[in-house]
């Protein structure tokens, strides 16, 4: 694609951050490249989210780097990490309900420089809107929203100003499997227009769909990483999953 | 759209011009009264134009309206009066700057808590200041302003709260403070510099209020930390702008007129029990209006459409 192809997109070098007497994460590295969907997997309790916090900068590492696109971004302010580009989404959906569907969207863009036209970030709320479903909508109060229409503003409100890295923290949960379908193939979509993607997911049938490689983490540190198909069937994986049971489970 | 903003602007230019005029009845009465309108109207929606947007509960009105009329009753005599004035707005300000970088990232109750020491605090440091460096407690503020020129200062301060809030909701920083008080996790993830949006706009609205009290405190000759710092302030302009409905920049005044003129005749008839009914009208508003009078008026044009917006809500 670009010359900075050769620079990943996320690098995480040696993460490690503790409550108290719990590692959450211990010495976590991976790396993401332009254009991947990564997934991050693990148990309950693994300390996937405590992850994406110290990425998207809700928590301080204690140790350890985190570089998007080269830069160290470990420790900086939330509101400095979202302006260089990286942005997410919740595991319990926050849009903002008070506000209506275009407000929405322009809460994702309004902050970033070079500051839109009102015009043209107009235009680009439109587009999103429609892009992820929600096309002609845009007045609709978000608080009248059904659970799939929530999270797909919500991710509309994350690609607004067009992030060079995307967190999506379980976005696949809670939906119907028809609804899945649905956001497996806009995730998709998003992935054919050259996000970078790092996903965090329970739902194995939309790691396998959409994830190019896994890192899979137990206790907080990394027991896996490869391309999915591998990692999936890796018996410290399953293992780790199914607690000992046998590994064609 | 600008047709729209121009014949506003002409009706709001129209009734300045008309309440400029109301010191010409030569009636002292309706001049005090309509000074007290004015006070709280301007305190009210500063009030408003901070813990509107961010829901944050703020008491410390006080504190910054006592500010300002203690620098007019250390100063006013010595200095000219716009350098008084602009010296109050800038302690002010200061503090307003050192308090919220202090307390803007305490949430909910804890803030409510801290705001209200805050005027403690100031107060006994002031009482402090003056037993043991100056060795007055209450001065006398003896400067050349009159009620009307008092009215005046109020009318235009008001009309200035009015457009810098107008300005300000349109602007990145009043979408900024919407997105804050929806939900401010997703507001720092939107790139939004949280401290410093609720920083500014503190600072603003507490430079207003201290204005307020520069303004005010010439109509005391006699000025001492217990009048300057009276608590009772924060409480009164909490509920009107309630009552009014800080959501809307035009809401804290319809709740600051009415009870204005409540507690103006609740405080001559029922002196002694005068907090107990405040209280009681406290309870009342925040059970039966939660959105305040601009919360009614907003829905009224969807009830005369048939009250499907009220079912479409429930």
């Amino acid at each position: 694609m670009s010359g900075h192809s050769a620079t990943p997109v996320l690098e995480v070098d040696g993460l490690r951050r503790a409550f108290g007497g719990l590692v959450a994460v211990n010495d976590l590295g991976f790396a993401v490249a332009q254009g991947e969907i990564m997934g991050l997997l693990g148990p309950n309790g693994s300390g996937k989210t405590t992850a994406l916090n110290l990425m998207s900068g809700v928590l301080r590492p204690d140790a350890g780097a985190i570089r998007l696109m080269g830069r160290n971004i470990s420790g900086l302010a939330s509101y400095r990490i979202a302006r260089l580009g990286l942005a997410r989404t919740f595991q319990l959906v926050r849009v903002l309900d008070g506000m209506d569907c275009r407000d929405n969207v322009k809460a994702g863009l309004a902050f970033h420089k070079p500051h839109l036209p009102a015009a043209d970030a107009a235009a680009r709320i439109d587009t999103l809107l429609d892009r992820v479903g929600l096309g002609g909508q845009d007045r609709r109060p978000a608080a009248d929203l059904t659970y799939i229409d929530r999270k797909r503003l919500e991710l509309a409100r994350a690609l607004a100003a067009k992030p060079l890295l995307l967190l999506l923290d379980e976005w696949l949960a809670g939906l119907n499997p028809s609804e899945l379908t649905i956001g497996i193939e806009l995730i998709r979509s998003l992935k054919a227009d050259g996000i970078t993607i790092v996903l965090v997911e329970h739902v194995m049938n939309a790691v396998r769909a959409l994830c190019d490689r896994c890192v899979v983490m137990s206790s907080g540190r990394k027991i896996a990483e490869g391309a999915t198909a591998d990692v999936l069937n890796d018996a410290a994986v399953v293992r780790a999953y199914l607690g000992g049971v046998a590994a064609d489970a | 759209m600008m047709a729209r903003y121009a014949g506003f602007g002409v009706i709001a230019l129209a009734a300045l011009t008309l309440l400029a005029l109301v010191p010409r009845l030569g009636n002292a009465y309706y001049l005090a009264l309509a000074i007290s309108l004015l006070q709280y109207t301007v305190l009210a929606t500063a009030w408003g134009m901070f813990s509107g947007p961010t829901r944050y509960v703020s008491l410390a009105t006080t504190a910054f309206f006592g500010i300002g009329a203690y620098t007019v009753a250390v100063l006013g005599e010595v200095l000219p009066w716009p350098l008084v004035l602009l010296i109050a707005a800038a302690i002010g300000a200061m503090v307003a700057g050192i308090v919220g970088l202090s307390t803007l990232r305490l949430s909910g109750v804890y803030f409510v808590i801290f705001t209200f020491g805050l005027t403690e605090l100031i107060r006994q440091l002031v009482v402090w200041f003056e037993v043991n460096k100056s060795h007055v407690l209450g001065r006398y503020v003896f400067v050349n302003i009159t009620q009307a020129d008092i009215y005046w200062q109020l009318l235009a301060l008001a009309a200035a709260v009015f457009l810098l809030g107008w300005l300000i909701a349109r602007s990145r920083l009043g979408f900024a403070l919407r997105v804050i008080g929806e939900d401010e996790t997703v507001a720092k993830h939107c790139g939004i510099d949280t401290t410093f949006a609720k920083l500014t706009l503190f600072a603003i609205s507490a430079t207003v209020m201290t204005l307020a009290g520069a303004i005010m405190a010439p109509r005391w000759t006699y000025i001492e930390p217990s009048i300057a710092f009276n608590p009772m302030i924060s409480f009164q302009v909490l509920i009107m702008a309630l009552l009014g409905g800080a959501h809307r920049l035009w809401g804290p005044v319809l709740g600051a007129v009415p009870l204005t003129l409540l507690f103006e005749l609740l405080s001559a008839r029922f002196p002694n029990t005068f907090t107990i009914i405040l209280g009681c009208i406290f309870l009342v508003i925040v059970y039966m209006l939660p959105r305040g009078v601009a919360g009614l008026v907003e829905k009224l044009p969807m009830r005369l459409r048939g009250k499907k917006a009220e079912r479409v809500a429930a």
